[in-house]
């Protein structure tokens, strides 16, 4: 067996090993990325800049942990802009494994709001968090008639009649749209639901693997703005002026994907050689 | 009438969703928020359902020490720990335990199986992309351009390649997952018809 067909049986655990070793050390070089901004992450930010003060915007976090990498730094560039745009929000969080990580990004941004930029943000007049509940498609068509269908009492279990924020709010109608952030595919629901029964203006933050199975929706209008992965979330950070952990890991992922090229050439190569040498039938 | 009583609950209510969606009337949305309600009860019923269902088939694997049982023991643990931990007496969703379990158990547990992923999509992608066929040479050109669509390296090459990766997305992407979209929406119209005329039958099982 000549070198060339050897290489097309290398050993998977090379490949690991090698991508392990691309991910460690571009993680202790510290050099920048340049990002490039995509019009379906500015059309999000330009909604949001373009919200009057006061007004409400719905941020659904419906991710699970797993997805977290690529979710929380979209959901904090989200929130901050929102914050600092003095935007009022209503959370929900319709992942099982979801509000967990919902309410602790929601505290660390008050907590950063009040100690990085001297700004209080009070909970249940700047922002609420509703919680989880089961079944997404039920409860984003409950949410359009009304939030207290399904959300009587708000995370922490106070009545939402009760919130001051919430007092006048009663179904999407009173919020401006709904920024989705989600690794799952409970999307579905709320482009047929929130959208297609309720008209809202709907956009979406999604996983990197799902991003291209939502463009015909975005091309269609039924969603305004779409964040395909940490690329999304890293171009979100520029937007707002605020590099953080998505611009970070944009780093590794950039060479991740070259060394899976280059896998891929030396793949092909040996492929090609051996063929020629009629090591490989045609 | 074991088979006829469901059938026409079916039909009934089947026909009225559907006409329910053009009828914006008080009456026709308040009816809709009520069967709204009805499906929040029957969908509690089914987690009830679920977790039964989950607790008997891992029972049944550890009595039967079939392959891997002691894995059913863990995922009961974790079950029935999660439940107590979180539940109201022992401080609920805020208590210390339920709070460290999902911090330190749940989300790096997630986070390392999705991570895992990056390592098993390039093990595939270079024994997959290999240009053998012209498809596969489309199939091949297509992943480089959208991988190399990131990279912020390839100085004015990579604005082509950027328009090139938008092109792929919006054009032949969008073609397919249009054709897709639609081929599926047609599916289950047909489906929703054929339950709600009584062809389609089997979800009332067998008897």
């Amino acid at each position: 067996m000549d070198f060339f067909s050897k290489l097309i049986g290398l050993d998977r655990r090379w490949v690991f090993l090698v991508l392990g070793a691309v991910v460690v050390i571009v993680l202790l070089l510290e050099f920048p990325t340049p990002i490039r901004i995509n019009p379906e992450v500015k059309s999000v930010y330009d909604f949001v800049e373009g919200l009057e003060p006061g007004s409400y915007v719905h941020l659904a976090l419906d991710y699970d942990p797993g997805t977290l990498a690529e979710m929380h730094p979209m959901t904090y560039a989200i929130m901050e802009q929102l914050l600092a745009r003095k935007i009022k929000i209503i959370m929900t969080s319709l992942s099982p494994n979801g509000p967990g990580m919902a309410e602790e990004a929601m505290l660390n941004i008050m907590d950063s709001a009040r100690i990085l930029h001297g700004r209080e943000v009070v909970y249940g007049q700047d922002i609420v968090f509703l919680g989880y509940k089961p079944y997404p498609g039920i409860v984003i068509l409950s949410m359009g008639q009304n939030y207290r269908i399904s959300f009587p009492n708000d995370y922490y279990n106070t009545p939402v009649d009760s919130i001051p924020m919430m007092q006048g709010v009663i179904n999407f109608d009173n919020v401006e749209g709904v920024i989705l952030i989600t690794g799952t595919s409970g999307v579905d629901f709320w482009i047929a639901y929130a959208n297609g029964r309720y008209n809202v203006r709907l956009a979406v933050g999604l996983t990197g693997v799902m991003a291209a199975d939502y463009y015909p929706y975005l091309k269609s209008g039924q969603i305004f703005g779409l964040m395909g992965g940490m690329l999304g979330a890293a171009e979100y950070e520029k937007l707002v002026n605020k590099l953080g952990p998505a611009s970070e890991a944009m780093r590794v992922q950039v060479w991740t994907h070259v060394a899976i090229i280059v896998f891929i050439l030396i793949g092909n190569i040996s492929y090609f050689v051996s063929r020629r040498k009629g090591g490989l039938g045609k | 009438m074991k088979r006829e009583i469901p059938l026409m609950i079916v039909f009934v209510t089947g026909i009225f969703m559907a006409v329910q969606f053009f009828v914006p009337h008080s009456t026709s949305e308040f009816v809709y928020e009520f069967v709204m309600d009805w499906t929040i009860i029957i969908g509690i019923f089914a987690l009830a359902l679920g977790i039964w269902s989950f607790v008997r088939v891992a029972t049944n694997k550890i009595k039967r020490k079939t392959a891997n049982w002691q894995f059913s023991i863990v995922a009961l643990i974790g079950l029935f720990g999660m439940i107590i931990f979180g539940s109201g007496f022992l401080g609920g969703l805020e208590s210390y335990m339920f709070r460290h379990f999902f911090n330190f158990v749940i989300i790096p547990l997630h986070a390392t199986m999705f991570s895992l992923l990056a390592f098993f999509i390039a093990s595939a992608a270079f024994r997959a992309f290999r240009a053998h066929s012209a498809l596969a040479t489309v199939l091949l050109l297509s992943a480089l351009i959208l991988m190399l669509r990131f990279n912020p390296y390839l100085g004015p090459v990579g604005e082509y390649i950027g328009d090139a990766a938008s092109w792929i997305l919006n054009v032949p992407n969008l073609a397919a997952k249009r054709a897709i979209i639609i081929g599926i929406g047609l599916g289950m119209v047909a489906t929703a018809l054929k339950v709600i005329l009584g062809i389609e039958r089997t979800y009332m099982g067998s008897d």
